[in-house]
């Protein structure tokens, strides 16, 4: 069984949980680790880490330009907009 | 007790593409906010990054600049993060297999450790990533423009190799030349193409040891580098002294108030959660495509100074000018190729090409003399058939009209006159005209002798030969 911080992963995932919910997800969470714990016992000394599932390389593009979005169609969904900018909360770090 | 700073740097520079990093967006500064955009740069839902083939060009063609190993497999990994510039909540890096490692930068730099005035400094690794978008802070809310999110970034990291605030401006220096010469990034620092991060710790002189380190957050001027150095430094030598222990921490540079805060401590570091770019494809390069990379090296602006000064034998300074202008290196290159005498090429050139280039506001290309020509007029100076003096005025026809120098010398009948008889009749009328100026140099003043070749060389209109002139006149006065 591995140890974790529900707090803190709830944090990092920037996901707000109630008390409740840090209590019913830290169970349920606790068995997906420990299957996790239990592949880490396969011996795969050897074995070189894939980096894709895909056995595909070197998958690119030319370096050409395409036509973007308007300012208006990029802004769309924005719930909050000024001068063409995305407006959103302050936040200064 | 002595200490000593310990610096190593983190540098980004916007790559030269024409397009971002993984979507044809426009790779351009200025253009009004969130234009440039798209589905795949706003991180839209269900969208799919492809990479730009230029932009892994530019990477291992600076590996290769920065004395790089290129390893034969790279991959990319997500960097996870909030913060509203990052529009996916993580940013494409290069995490753990970067595309370029262990490198080194060589630069002229007088200092401890340094060898024949030359240091160098360790490049752990250079590699890909993106670039975020830009945040502008209002009153209570930011606003956010992706036109920069999706740029092609290289981060490249240096090892703790840099001792002060000069080597490592010095470093920088040296670093940007190479990527600007190289053709991978304009690094224009107005419009924000490199940015640093300032890794600076303090220990004991000699200790082996690093210091707690202390990073100091995107740096964007190379005299904020300096500054924040020169200022930072004293400060942690000055807290070791006083017996406190220095916590690792991230700083700001202040620009204004000219001091360093901290940011955030170890405690409250980012866990940004790599994994590995499960929309990107790993990255093995060809035998044929490093070829064609290797295809793009230039000589880099170091080895082009000390070319120019061990093959033609030039000063460091005509070299330097050689090394930062390109065209006029060549011109002078293919007038000196082979000539026994290059630094008087070098003084033509850098002296009366420069200067007629700027009066002129020719390009090298748009000149109308040729190099065959500069040699010829060195040539004729240096063989004696004409005086310096009437070069300076063959050089002025030859600027306008193009003309080669022999023919403008025979229009001009400007041929320098080393007839003995013809210039010891011209010595003979001289001193006769000149009675007083002759007395005086037989009286012992030798500076008349000078003012009597004045007047030979002015009644032969520049033509006589000075040094027949003077050995002439000499002996008459002294019969």
């Amino acid at each position: 069984m591995s140890d974790f911080n529900i707090r803190y992963i709830s944090r990092l995932a920037r996901v707000a949980l109630t008390p409740d919910e840090e209590l019913r997800l830290g169970e349920q969470l606790g068995p997906i680790l420990g299957y996790i714990e239990k592949l880490k016992e396969v011996d795969v000394s050897g074995v070189e880490p894939t980096a894709h599932a895909f056995p595909l390389v070197n998958v690119v593009r030319e370096d050409t330009v395409t036509e973007s979005l308007s300012n208006e169609e990029a802004l769309r969904n924005a719930p909050a907009r000024s001068g063409g900018l995305f407006v959103v909360p302050k936040i200064v770090e | 007790m002595e200490y000593e700073a310990v610096i190593g740097l983190e540098t980004h520079v916007q790559l030269k593409t024409h397009s971002k990093m993984w979507c044809g967006c426009a790779n351009i500064f200025g253009s009004d906010p969130n234009t440039n955009v798209c589905p795949v740069c706003l991180g839209m839902p269900g969208v799919l990054p492809v990479a730009n083939a230029e932009a892994l060009k530019l990477t291992v063609l600076t590996g290769y600049l920065l004395n790089c190993e290129i390893p034969p497999f790279a991959k990319f990994d997500r960097k996870n993060y909030f913060y509203p510039d990052s529009a996916k909540n993580y940013q494409v890096t290069q995490y753990d297999r970067p595309s370029t490692a262990k490198g080194w930068v060589e630069f002229e730099f007088d200092g401890p450790g340094s060898v024949d005035g030359m240091s160098r400094v360790r490049i752990t690794r250079a590699h890909l990533e993106e670039d975020v978008g830009k945040s502008t802070h209002f009153d209570r809310h930011s606003g956010v423009d992706f036109n920069r999110a999706g740029v092609p970034l290289l981060e490249i990291v240096s090892e703790p190799d840099l001792n002060g605030p000069e080597m490592t401006y010095a470093y920088l220096k040296a670093l940007t030349d190479i990527l600007r010469r190289g053709g991978i990034s304009d690094c224009d620092l107005e419009k924000g193409m490199l940015r640093c991060d300032v890794n600076v710790s303090v220990r004991p002189k000699g200790a082996t040891q690093l210091g707690s380190k202390i990073e100091i957050k995107n740096m964007n001027t190379f005299s904020g580098v300096r500054r924040a150095l020169e200022y930072e430094i004293p400060r942690q030598i000055e807290a070791v002294r006083r017996g406190e222990s220095l916590r690792q921490e991230t700083r700001r540079w202040d620009e204004v108030a000219g001091i360093t805060e901290t940011m955030r401590s170890k405690e409250d570091a980012h866990d940004y959660r790599y994994l590995p770019e499960p929309d990107l494809m790993p990255f093995v390069p060809t035998e044929p495509w490093l070829e064609e990379v290797r295809g793009r090296l230039v000589e880099l602006p170091l080895a082009r100074k000390r070319r120019f000064m061990g093959e033609y034998l030039l000063p460091s300074g005509d070299a330097e000018v050689f090394r930062d202008h390109l065209e006029l290196g060549a011109f002078f290159e293919r007038a000196a190729a082979g000539y026994k005498n290059p630094k008087a090429i070098a003084n033509l050139v850098i002296n009366n090409l420069q200067a007629h280039l700027v009066e002129s506001g020719f390009s090298v290309t748009e000149l109308k003399m040729t190099p065959a020509a500069v040699r010829e007029l060195v040539e004729l100076v240096e063989s004696g058939k004409i005086s310096s003096k009437i070069a300076q005025e063959v050089f002025r026809e030859m600027a306008t009209s193009g003309e080669p120098p022999a023919a403008i010398i025979d229009r001009k009948g400007w041929l320098q006159v080393s007839d003995i008889s013809a210039i010891e009749a011209l010595c003979q009328a001289a001193i006769e005209a000149n009675s007083s100026s002759s007395a005086d140099f037989r009286a012992g003043k030798v500076a008349a002798l000078n003012f009597l070749k004045g007047q030979v060389m002015k009644v032969s209109k520049g033509k006589a030969n000075p040094s027949l002139v003077g050995e002439i006149l000499e002996r008459k006065l002294r019969e």
